[in-house]
């Protein structure tokens, strides 16, 4: 049994338990926990062994060698918040459109709703915001084809292009007033703008970029696991005492769902109240973005990318051919961005994009963590390198050791005969 | 014209790893650095400095050795730094920390007034991008995040003018000030530090101010004011090393045949 000086018996820090959350810093009475390198530490003489550390502590890194007591721990605002929170019923999912065309992660949420949904026994909702009515209308009863049973719609003329703050409005002011239990939106930039802000207003939980879902069998609590340190470490988090239990999830983890035209609901319309001169963010222009950008990059199904080997910026034109005849975009690694080859929005990497397509081609890329952090999580990735002990054969599904200038052209005449213009990689399910 | 930085002391994330066989953490001797995102973020507040002339703050929330963090933030030009630090703050979600985030830029906004607030596009250990929408929302200020380019500024006029990063393309905003913006990665590069900088940075007392020192509800920081929490960490499932093609050197054709066969066989199973 660990003591001090003074006789009191002492918690004890496992460091390696420890992932530094600091939860146990600030319940300390005599403020004997501190942080040191990242982790808790214990002045063991200012300890008392109240546990209070060992109980907040997620992951039963701190013990101590003595029964707890037990406080009665029913405070009346928890119990009123527990009351408040049985109101909150259903799963809603937030219908994302941006001229006019709906964003595929928000079917691939109302599948994943529909999954939780068995288990809560509970109804699937989708939320769509917008300008036009009837425009709003065809994706409502899409979302029903796809699985939700109901559509909560609401427009307004501000809500024609989006902009945070009519947005962030109308959703809270529509999940304020039917209370879903949960409410899920997709982790793009629009996503996750709008889901920042919705949540700080509800003062609700939310959960960023989420890789899965699960319904915890016991409380029925949300559990969202998601990645964090750049994907070298997994965290499942969760919340008790607020509702909506919100999360932003990751495009391209989820399957799409199968459509059945069959499938029709209920349409819940709102008409917002969102005066334009209570707006102070104007939308002058929206530029659409030319083939194969940036924003191409983030949800292209196949991407084809070049690193140093690829050895000047003429021979990127290899990879677009490829990335062409595959329906797919071209990206690059820091060494060929830093070479002036491509452009820095190429990039993927830690410093640049983080790409998840279902099939990833790494030409002449030797595969340093910080890009390997951008791309791991491709459903298939094939390497192509001159050196056979590049560090991308790790972690590629196939790999081939051969200059890829020469080989791309090859593989790409091969393709181009096989698939005859037909674009095989699309997401539509897995 | 008043100028706030936040900024982020994280570990570097590429060295933080899970033992795969306890799940356990594995973060000692792991350098601190400043978040990489917040880089962008601090040298597009001096590039306004430069062309307007303004003050900039740089804030902090964090254990005491974040000074380091901000202290290399002044040697890059940034004028003062302010580090929110209590254990009331500790162990807080991103509601928990944009709110004393929130409560530190309003002290500052007392003794000036702030006319912009920028923040990276995310941090590197939590991956979030929550805490700037929370900070504006808190503040009331304008929110535009994934800001590809600031286009112009009018101080008179309490206008911005930025390009932002959207699914399909880029949206250009016109908005008011105060606003808070957070910039994407690749906007700008970062200067060297001057000299002159450097030495005031060795010199430089970062501020740090308590619980009792900023107007703050103490309910609503760290974990008490934190909804989530964090159930179990874990490794991510390994990717396993796949299969060698072999490539054939006289026939590279017969490569690429085996090689599709593969993807396209993969791709229907």
């Amino acid at each position: 049994m660990a003591k001090n000086s003074k006789g009191k018996i002492i918690v004890e820090i496992i460091k390696n338990k420890c992932i530094g959350c600091s939860n146990c810093i600030p319940v300390c009475p005599p403020d004997a926990l501190f942080m040191k390198d990242g982790i808790a530490e214990l002045d063991i003489e200012k300890c008392i062994g109240c546990g209070k550390c060992v109980k907040v502590c997620p992951t039963n890194a701190i013990i101590i060698e003595k029964a707890i007591k037990k406080e009665p721990q029913i405070e009346p605002l928890v119990s009123a918040q527990k009351s408040s929170i049985a109101a909150y019923k259903g799963i809603w999912v937030f219908i994302e459109q941006e001229h006019n065309a709906p964003h595929p992660v928000s079917w691939e949420l109302i599948g994943e709703a529909r999954r939780l949904a068995l288990k809560l026994s509970a109804a699937v909702s989708a939320v769509i915001l917008g300008g036009k009515k009837e425009e709003l209308e065809v994706f409502a009863r899409e979302a029903m084809q796809f699985g939700a049973d109901s559509v909560y719609m609401a427009s307004s003329e501000s809500l024609l292009e989006y902009r945070t703050k009519p947005y962030a409005e109308g959703l809270v002011q529509i999940v304020n007033k039917y209370k879903p239990e949960i409410l899920l939106i997709g982790a793009t930039t629009l996503g996750r703008d709008l889901a920042g802000a919705v949540a700080t207003r509800l003062k609700a939980g939310l959960t960023a970029d989420c890789t899965g879902l699960e319904i915890n069998t016991e409380n029925l609590f949300l559990e969202m696991t998601r990645p964090t340190f750049g994907g070298n470490v997994m965290a499942t988090i969760f919340c008790e005492n607020v509702r909506p239990q919100m999360a932003t999830v990751r495009p391209h983890v989820m399957p799409m769902p199968k459509k059945d035209a069959a499938r029709v609901g209920k349409i819940i319309f709102d008409d917002l109240k969102l005066p334009e001169a209570e707006i102070d963010t104007k939308v002058i222009e929206f530029i659409v973005d030319a083939v194969c950008s940036d924003s191409g990059l983030h949800y292209a199904d196949v991407i084809v990318s070049g690193g140093r080997g690829m050895g000047k910026a003429e021979n990127f034109s290899v990879l677009r051919e490829l990335a062409f005849v595959l329906c797919g975009a071209v990206g690059a690694s820091r060494a060929a961005v830093d070479a002036g080859w491509v452009d820095h929005s190429y990039q993927i990497g830690q410093t640049g994009v983080t790409v998840r397509p279902r099939l990833y081609i790494a030409c002449g890329i030797s595969g340093s963590i910080q890009h390997r952090m951008g791309m791991q999580c491709s459903d298939c990735i094939v390497a192509i390198n001159t050196d056979k002990n590049a560090p991308i054969f790790d972690i590629a599904t196939y790999g081939i050791v051969a200059d890829a200038i020469k080989f791309v052209p090859v593989l790409t005449k091969i393709f181009r005969e096989k698939l005859a213009g037909k674009n095989v990689f699309a997401g539509v399910e897995k | 014209m008043h100028i706030v930085v936040c900024i982020k002391q994280v570990p570097d994330s590429t060295q933080v790893k899970i033992d795969p066989v306890t799940n356990t953490l594995m973060r000692q001797g792991v350098p601190s650095i400043i978040n990489p995102y917040d880089i962008f973020a601090i040298e597009e507040a001096l590039r306004i400095k430069d062309k307007f002339g303004a003050k900039i703050t740089a804030i902090s929330m964090g254990p005491p050795q974040a000074k380091d963090a901000l202290k290399k933030a002044v040697s890059l030009g940034i004028d003062e730094a302010v580090l929110l630090s209590d254990r009331a703050f500790a162990g807080a979600d991103t509601l928990a920390t944009s709110y004393c985030l929130a409560c530190g830029i309003k002290a500052l906004n007392k003794e000036n007034p702030v006319d912009l607030v920028i923040c990276g596009k995310q941090t590197v250990d939590g991956d979030t991008a929550q805490v700037g929408p929370g900070i504006a929302v808190r503040l009331g200020f304008s929110q535009l995040t994934y800001i590809e380019k600031i286009e112009k500024i009018d101080f008179e006029r309490k206008e911005i003018f930025v390009y932002r990063h959207a699914e399909k393309g880029k949206q250009y905003l016109k908005s008011r000030l105060p606003a808070v913006i957070t910039v994407l990665d690749g906007i700008n590069e970062l200067r060297y530090a001057p000299l002159p900088e450097l030495f005031r940075a060795a010199r430089y007392q970062v501020k740090a101010w308590d619980k009792k020192l900023i107007e703050i509800d103490e309910n609503l920081c760290g974990m008490k004011g934190s909804p989530t929490a964090v159930k179990r960490v874990f490794a991510p499932t390994p990717r396993q090393r796949g299969e060698m093609v072999s490539f054939n050197e006289r026939n590279p054709e017969e490569t690429a045949r085996a090689l599709t066969e593969k993807l396209l066989i993969n791709k229907n199973g």
